[in-house]
């Protein structure tokens, strides 16, 4: 695999959100307008970067038995420290983020990549996966906050919108609008991927995987 | 004693974890095909929620705000709560195999579950106080089971339906989440009211 194949791999064929569905609680919850979706975007790829650089540095150290607990350790303390900048040069966002940003460490993405991909490559590589994922992540949130923004309140980034927004459908920036943006989007996703062989993510890509002993029941189920 | 009440069930109805905050969702959209796996994992994780805080809470009154290490507040949760699950499941395991057996399954899962990790920085954040803060996490735990085996039930009636072949699976269960989080809209405002 090559390297620019390591990067777009992230934000199409193994897109974290809609192909692999992993961190679809923030994907949710803060994509009802752009601007949030942009920093919660931001916010994740940069804690996916320093996370999978630094995993995929010590994956000779970390043994294999306690490897779940030192993930989480590293990952909490760069969410931290995310956390603390964002508070002290964007406050706006951090109101507009709110509980979501301390919950980037349970942010399945992230762990899921630790465990899928940085703790067997090397630094680059892994520094590479976690851009691409991170691209991948935030794109799709901006593309739910974009349509969420434009038709719930009729603007794009802040500004007006014309015609939409007198015309503005509300219900599509409160919870509701959230699933159903969500599953349209998927849909599509899937119409488009109709022909091609369909990878079995299930399990695999579920970073509790090694902890979980629900696999044979879930997979019998597929 | 009124406080309590609103306490309790706004987070059951109005601000309930999964339909309005999306807190807890990877669950609600994994193990909610069958009943009893929803009820399973939702006492576990109104079990877990309940310790979690009874925990936490102390912790951040008591040694981190006093030691002024207060932005150290999400490491050391994350942590106490991985290290409280497993214990749980340790001394479940020990003293009561039957619990176990049935709740066994879904405990390594909750660790990484945002609903336990949210609501103990929730009640911090909302300045609740212990027992509030008790009464909140039983709410949102219960509110939990509530979507939990309500949607189960939904689900299994979309098993049978004729739906677009692009719909099936997940899309179309988004999309029944969506309007059962509709449904959920409508408590809005109902409980302050009730009380006036």
């Amino acid at each position: 695999m090559t390297k620019l194949e390591n990067f777009s791999k992230g934000i199409i064929k193994e897109n974290p959100v809609l192909v692999l569905v992993l961190g679809t609680c923030p994907t949710l919850a803060t994509s009802t307008n752009v601007m949030s979706a942009l920093g919660m975007g931001a916010a994740a790829t940069v804690v996916l970067l320093c996370s999978n650089i630094v995993i995929s540095a010590l994956r000779k150290v970390i043994p294999d038995k306690v490897r779940i607990p030192c993930f989480i350790v590293l990952i909490a303390g760069f969410v931290t420290m995310v956390q603390m900048l964002v508070k002290a040069f964007a406050p706006a966002l951090d109101q507009a983020l709110g509980i979501y940003l301390p919950l980037i460490v349970v942010n399945c993405i992230i762990l899921g990549r630790a465990e899928m991909f940085a703790q067997k490559n090397s630094v680059i590589d892994s520094a590479i996966d976690g851009l691409g994922m991170g691209a991948g992540f935030t794109l799709t949130l901006v593309m739910m906050g974009t349509i969420r923004e434009v038709f719930g309140s009729g603007s794009w980034l802040g500004y007006p919108i014309p015609v939409l927004s007198d015309n503005n459908i509300s219900i599509l920036t409160m919870a509701p609008g959230g699933f159903f943006v969500f599953g349209l989007l998927i849909a599509l996703v899937n119409k488009l991927s109709e022909n091609k062989p369909k990878k079995h993510t299930g399990c695999a890509g579920c970073p509790s995987a090694g902890l979980c002993k629900m696999k044979k029941e879930v997979s019998a189920d597929d | 004693m009124t406080k309590l009440i609103i306490i309790l069930l706004s987070a059951v109805f109005i601000n309930n974890y999964i339909l309005t905050r999306f807190l807890g969702i990877c669950p609600f959209l994994g193990v909610s095909k069958k009943l009893d796996s929803a009820t399973g994992m939702s006492l576990a994780v109104i079990f877990v929620m309940l310790i979690a805080t009874a925990v936490t809470w102390p912790i951040q009154m008591f040694l981190l705000v006093p030691s002024k290490l207060g932005y150290l507040q999400t490491i050391v949760f994350i942590l106490v709560i991985a290290a409280l699950v497993q214990l749980v499941e340790i001394v479940l395991k020990r003293y009561i195999p039957s619990l176990h057996k049935s709740l066994g399954v879904y405990l390594p899962l909750i660790t990484t579950n945002c609903a336990i990790l949210g609501v103990t920085i929730l009640n911090i954040d909302e300045g609740y106080t212990f027992i509030e803060s008790m009464v909140n996490s039983l709410g949102s735990g219960l509110g939990f089971m509530l979507a939990m085996i309500m949607f189960s039930g939904v689900r299994s009636k979309l098993e049978g339906a004729d739906i677009p072949k692009s719909f099936k699976g997940l899309p179309i269960t988004l999309v029944a989440a969506s309007i059962t989080s509709l449904s959920f809209m409508g408590f809005g405002g109902v409980i302050e009211n009730l009380f006036k």
